[in-house]
């Protein structure tokens, strides 16, 4: 019980964010029409491409002779881009359609 | 002072991500709130090079640089490439690719990590969740283009694959607890992970793969926040929460739009024994054909046609000829407009993306609760590759597996023409006996080749 009190306190911080996000979250698409859902989910998973800024810092923080964890680090960030990149480029490719109105 | 100021920075980019999902909830602002979001990243991206503290080899620089542009090239040239009706299965694929990221920062960080053990249990959950949705999202993306075409079903899977996510939890907490450093049980569980990602996804059908889609996004943005958690980093720990947060109430919003609990979703609730008794029932009968020289005849003459495009529309790309169509008969002086069912296509809300893309004006598209009303006044609805969603049972039969589901009225039209492949059952693996009924005519064939054939005959009546 200590730790988990201990636990708590020292990240409290962090849980505080996270608690909080949960319901901004859930807030911010609450209505959200049903024609918005494939680019809602695209944009967020989008979002969840700021993985990279971690695969980031764990190649800011390897040493250049820890090959393996710059070719581990290497793809994650390749991926993490891609996730970006690719994410953001498709929602923008689909919400571009409905925007084209004669 | 870098610090500081990095911390600047994370709060903005936060704060375009919150506001970006909240514009990209209404029509008119998605647009805009997509780039917002993607201005705020960027800005986390660079600062979190560029503001870094402590000394950095060039080497590691350059091999970032690298790596970005490499991921930029390749994922804007899939997005830009990709056809409309593919967009499903490449947002699987990108949220994979998210996956595995968080999950190779997993294996990286374990060893840096070995005396702390809340880390540790840190690091191990985001891994675990980050493989699970990488592995998923590659089996969600083969089911969806076609290489993967129907659900695995290996003996007792439920059971299986629950025994398998306690398996994960036990290793888990055995790594933790003993403390142990080695690699072995690091790559095993790492192996498992992935092995039980497979497993969840594959017994799992098409047409619910939008909503396991959905839902791994979800997995992916909890698999970020617990890389936000172990670094500090305040905004993997917002963007990934939030993305964790929405993204499950989305997949259950797109589960009340299908009438599936989340539940049935993931354990299978039109079981193989259900369908055979169903399918029984309303079955018998039989369907009048109509071709496509009679149809044109007949559209021609009518004052005001609703189109209900559904799966097979998608999967046959015939998004541009329903446009070709609806241009003839309006030029004909008949009223045309299109019903969509929220979950038309092969995702919700994908229907509007495809006819979007042939052109068609947004303000003929009109939504479920909308078109209802309109069908009595309708002369013909033409329901193209669509079945579940127009079914009467669902208002009707409390005993089909679809009783209850919002349906389209179509049966309230003077006249139905039903375009399908073949009377094969739809995904409910129902009949429809809608299709039975003395104003329903069948169209039998591809959705794109028929309607193809329609317009040339529309075309030669003048």
């Amino acid at each position: 019980m200590n730790e988990i009190i201990e636990f708590f306190s020292q990240n409290k911080d962090m849980i505080f964010i996270v608690v909080l996000m949960v319901f901004v979250g859930v807030e911010v698409i609450g209505k959200v029409p049903a024609v918005l859902h494939t680019p809602l989910m695209s944009g967020a998973n989008a979002i969840h491409g700021v993985v990279v800024v971690g695969a980031i810092i764990v190649m800011l923080n390897s040493e250049p002779t820890n090959y393996v964890s710059m070719i581990l680090g290497f793809i994650a960030v390749f991926l993490g881009t891609l996730n970006v990149v690719g994410g953001f480029v498709v929602t923008d490719r689909m919400l571009e359609m409905f925007k084209k109105k004669k | 002072m870098s610090l500081n100021i990095i911390h600047i920075i994370y709060l903005f980019a936060s704060v375009t991500f919150i506001l970006g999902l909240k514009m990209l909830s209404n029509p008119k602002t998605a647009r805009n709130g997509n780039i917002f979001a993607a201005v705020g990243m960027v800005a986390a991206i660079l600062a979190t090079i560029f503001l870094h503290e402590g000394e950095v080899n060039t080497i590691i620089y350059g091999l970032i640089f690298g790596a970005i542009a490499l991921g930029t090239i390749v994922g804007w040239l899939t997005a830009k490439r990709v056809q409309m009706t593919k967009m499903p299965e490449l947002v699987s694929l990108f949220n994979g690719m998210g996956g595995a990221c968080a999950a190779l920062i997993g294996l990286v960080e374990f060893h840096h990590n070995l005396d702390n053990s809340t880390n540790i249990a840190i690091i191990l959950a985001g891994m675990i969740i980050g493989s699970v949705s990488f592995s998923g999202s590659i089996i969600a993306w083969a089911k969806l283009n076609g290489t993967l075409r129907n659900a695995i079903r290996l003996p007792k899977y439920n059971i299986l694959n629950t025994i398998i996510l306690i398996g994960l939890a036990v290793y888990s907490i055995f790594i933790v607890w003993t403390g142990t450093h080695s690699e072995a049980h690091l790559y095993g569980l790492f192996t498992a992970a992935i092995i039980y990602g497979i497993l969840f996804v594959i017994p799992i059908g098409g047409a619910d793969m939008p909503v396991v889609i959905s839902l791994l996004n979800s997995f992916t943005g909890l698999a970020a926040a617990f890389g936000g958690f172990l670094y500090g980093n305040q905004v993997m720990l917002t963007g990934g929460i939030l993305v964790g947060s929405a993204g499950t109430l989305l997949t259950l919003v797109m589960c009340e739009a299908m009438n599936r609990p989340l539940f049935n979703v993931i354990f299978g609730a039109f079981g193989d024994g259900d369908t055979t008794k169903s399918m029984g029932g309303a079955s018998q009968g039989t369907v009048k054909e109509v071709g496509p020289s009679d149809l044109a005849v007949q559209m021609n003459y009518s004052n005001k046609i609703l189109i209900v495009p559904g799966y097979g529309l998608a999967v046959a790309q015939a998004q541009h000829v329903i446009k070709e169509l609806e241009q003839l008969l309006e030029d004909r002086g008949v009223e045309v407009a299109y019903a969509i069912h929220p979950v038309a296509g092969r995702m919700p809300g994908h229907m509007n993306v495809l006819l979007a893309e042939s052109n068609v004006d947004y303000d003929k598209l009109k939504e479920m609760e909308d078109v209802n009303p309109e069908f009595s006044q309708t002369d013909l609805v033409l329901v193209v590759g669509a079945n579940d969603v127009v079914n009467p049972a669902a208002k009707t039969d409390p005993t089909s597996p679809i009783y209850g589901m919002p349906i389209l009225e179509v049966e309230n039209s003077k006249h139905i023409v039903v375009n399908k492949r073949s009377m094969n059952a739809g995904y409910a693996g129902i009949q429809n006996e809608l299709f039975f009924r003395d104003k329903t005519n069948m169209l039998f064939g591809d959705a794109k080749k028929v309607l193809t054939e329609l317009v040339n005959e529309l075309k030669a009546l003048d």
